[in-house]
């Protein structure tokens, strides 16, 4: 087994997770209704968790413990896809994110859940059956809201075309692509993003919403190798700030 | 020596009736079907695996804790509580007795399903009050991870679902 590709593909799933729960949680009380404050809040729950059980994972391979790993490190070892980091912006970027992350996720856990590194495999299994939720959620509202009226149409169709670069980014080639096809612990990001693309278009079909043309959009690349927007810092440091006063503290 | 020698697993098992989830007081630990496995081993030493139900769910870390706290209350010294995903719980694993709490407590208990989950069974959620089935979804999210939000046309009321999974 290629560790260090394994680690890698880890890393970038758990900071993607722990960076998008936390742009998650900057909802909570702020949410347009009462169920939408609930639904991010719960996700970022959802996602932090996730992250956790991942760096759990990364524990397990000799890497430091969860915290220290969330918490210590800075922005240029944070292996997320820009898009995560971005900030939330109005309620239209945060569903066109909320939607166009989680699809890829649905996929890239089911793939996983076939992985032939096991914890791996056991944990996908568990993670995709949760993700089904965070799925149904931002489709409901792309059908809703894509639909409704001149405005939430076009304000959804303005935060696609700007949050397009940035989720193709979600599938920037690791430099251990062939490898981890080659031992059957991920399909690799092509497969993924080939997947994504066809049910992303489904879905924006039934709506009045228009899939951009993504042979022509440019990618938006660097998270995977720790090149982040200057939005990443910030966050962390606000983070891990009670950590930092007290990295005992309980809470 | 503690005095495991002269316990069973069945014992072990009763002891786990009285601790329940700390977010749904009704409901034990038995019956939510966190408890994947209660092995004695020849040292003596008990074992007890758990899997979560929600893996970031924060009430895990409680019940682990309470767990041991049982064990050690009915004076096992030695004993290892393991959470897993090696069994993975889903919420065909809640008991019929589990469920009927779950109603009495006014939550209705998650649907069974043959494993492969179609979230659209929650739009006509059956509601633990009145027992229609004139219900509409109103969140897939609710005040812990495990819960959704419904709303009754019958009896007008809003309730919440123990979400399959």
């Amino acid at each position: 087994m290629n560790t260090e590709a394994l680690k890698d593909l880890l890393y970038k799933m758990a900071d993607d997770q722990l960076i998008l729960g936390h742009r998650n949680s900057e909802w909570t009380g702020f949410g347009p209704l009462l169920e939408e404050d609930i639904a991010f809040s719960s996700m970022a729950q959802d996602k932090v968790g996730q992250s956790w059980q991942i760096y759990k994972l990364l524990h397990e391979l000799g890497e430091s413990e969860p915290d220290m790993v969330a918490f210590m490190r800075n922005a240029d070892q944070f292996h997320n896809c820009q898009l995560v980091e971005l900030p939330n912006g109005e309620y239209d970027f945060s569903l066109i994110r909320h939607f166009l992350f989680d699809m890829a996720e649905q996929i890239r856990f089911t793939h996983l859940a076939s992985s032939s590194y096991e914890p791996l495999a056991l944990l996908a299994k568990k993670i995709k059956g949760e993700i089904k939720y965070h799925t149904m959620h931002a489709k409901i509202w792309m059908k809703q809201l894509g639909s409704a009226t001149e405005e939430s149409v076009s304000r959804l169709q303005n935060s696609l075309e700007e949050a397009m670069p940035y989720a193709l980014g979600i599938f920037e080639p690791s430099k251990f692509e062939a490898e981890l096809i080659k031992e059957n612990i991920f399909c690799g990001e092509a497969v993924i993003k080939e997947e994504w693309t066809e049910q992303i278009t489904a879905i924006l079909k039934e709506t009045s919403l228009k899939m951009p043309d993504i042979n022509s959009v440019q990618p938006i690349y660097g998270g995977r190798y720790g090149q982040h927007t200057d939005n990443l810092q910030p966050l962390l440091d606000e983070m891990s700030e009670v950590f930092n006063l007290d990295p005992t503290a309980d809470w | 020596m503690s005095k495991t020698k002269d316990i069973s697993v069945e014992e072990i098992r009763s002891w786990l009736d009285g601790v329940m989830d700390p977010e749904i007081p009704v409901l034990s630990l038995n019956d939510l079907g966190v408890i994947t496995g209660i092995e004695i081993q020849e040292s003596g030493k008990v074992k007890v695996n758990m899997t979560p139900t929600f893996s970031g769910c924060p009430a895990m870390d409680y019940m682990k804790r309470d767990v041991e706290e049982t064990l050690q209350k009915n004076g096992i010294d030695d004993f290892d509580v393991h959470l897993s995903f090696e069994t993975q719980w889903n919420s065909n694993m809640i008991s019929d007795k589990g469920r009927a709490a779950l109603k009495k407590f006014g939550l209705a208990p998650p649907p069974k399903h043959n494993l492969i989950v179609d979230i659209d069974l929650l739009e006509h959620s059956k509601c633990p009050n009145c027992d229609s089935t004139n219900t509409e979804m109103k969140t897939p999210f609710g005040p812990a991870l495990c819960r959704s939000l419904h709303f009754c046309h019958n009896c007008n009321q809003a309730f919440e679902q123990f979400k399959p999974l």
